[in-house]
């Protein structure tokens, strides 16, 4: 291992955490809920009253981020590396996955261990073991 | 105001997860490949994050009531059972084929990009498949107030 230091942008990285976190904090202390993108996405689908206005707006406000984004400059780049069918299983997996454990890196990741909720450390350290495990395999082992 | 509160933290996550590059796959990808060049960028998003939401969570636990009087949703469940560690294994096998996670994903769809939209669709096939698989199980509702 080496660190990719022509990739590295700890500026950016700490600002939009520090967005992230801000906006974690707001959704919790103004409306008592939990930033967890899955989790919301998951419950409108299951169809639970509770609170569907909140949860669907907050997740339009995710939608709406690139069309301001857009309005000031340029959006930042999204290479993605796998075609679709890759985008399909990762995609099931993903959805899946997410309501199984019931949370994703928003969920467990971002919200859970700043709650310091051990079930979220638990999942966040699977997530990404199972996570470097699997670039391992299909980036060294696989494609080679 | 609880309606404008929601579409405006969600409006910020949206633009931090563009900010943080965690809306650009190849980074993500770059984070989790251990074994080469190794891109620690998405470790610092995480720490800031956490480093910022520590105080308000702090304060969130203690509360019955936010401060526009919405009760306190915080999950309840303490176990950590096979369902967590099961689904949080899958859940990192899907985010690392693709270097795509839930949040940017969304955030990616009206930027424009195809790929987002295959991801989304069959994210939510997956979620849907679960209902399905549950409802065999016990009769709803599961999982409730699941994050």
């Amino acid at each position: 291992m080496y660190i990719d230091w022509v990739h590295f942008t700890p500026g950016p990285a700490l600002a939009g955490g520090v967005l992230i976190g801000l906006a974690a904090s707001l959704f919790v202390v103004l409306n008592g809920r939990i930033a967890g993108i899955s989790g919301l996405l998951g419950s409108l689908l299951q169809g639970n009253a509770d609170g569907r206005d909140e949860k669907a707006l907050f997740l339009l406000g995710l939608l709406a981020a690139p069309l301001l984004w857009g309005l000031f400059g340029t959006l930042p780049e999204a290479e993605f590396q796998t075609g679709w069918p890759g985008l399909v299983i990762a995609g099931l997996l993903v959805g899946l996955g997410t309501r199984y454990g019931s949370g994703c890196t928003s969920g467990h990741g971002v919200c859970g261990i700043s709650r310091l909720s051990p079930r979220s450390m638990a999942a966040t350290l699977t997530f990404m073991a199972s996570g470097f495990a699997t670039v391992f395999v299909l980036r060294h082992l696989w494609g080679g | 105001m609880r309606r404008l509160s929601a579409l405006l933290a969600g409006l910020l996550f949206g633009t931090g997860l563009l900010l943080a590059g965690m809306s650009n796959s190849a980074k993500v990808l770059g984070f989790l490949d251990l074994a080469g060049a190794w891109d620690p960028s998405l470790a610092l998003v995480m720490a800031a994050a956490i480093g910022t939401a520590l105080l308000p969570f702090s304060w969130a636990r203690r509360q019955q009531r936010s401060l526009l009087d919405a009760p306190m949703q915080l999950p309840q469940k303490r176990e950590l059972d096979r369902r967590l560690i099961g689904g949080s294994f899958l859940f990192g096998i899907g985010w690392d084929i693709a270097g795509v996670c839930p949040g940017p994903a969304l955030t990616l769809l009206l930027g424009g990009y195809w790929q987002s939209l295959i991801f989304v669709l069959a994210m939510l096939g997956g979620m849907w498949l679960f209902g399905v698989l549950e409802q065999q199980r016990t009769p709803w509702p599961l999982n409730r107030g699941s994050r």
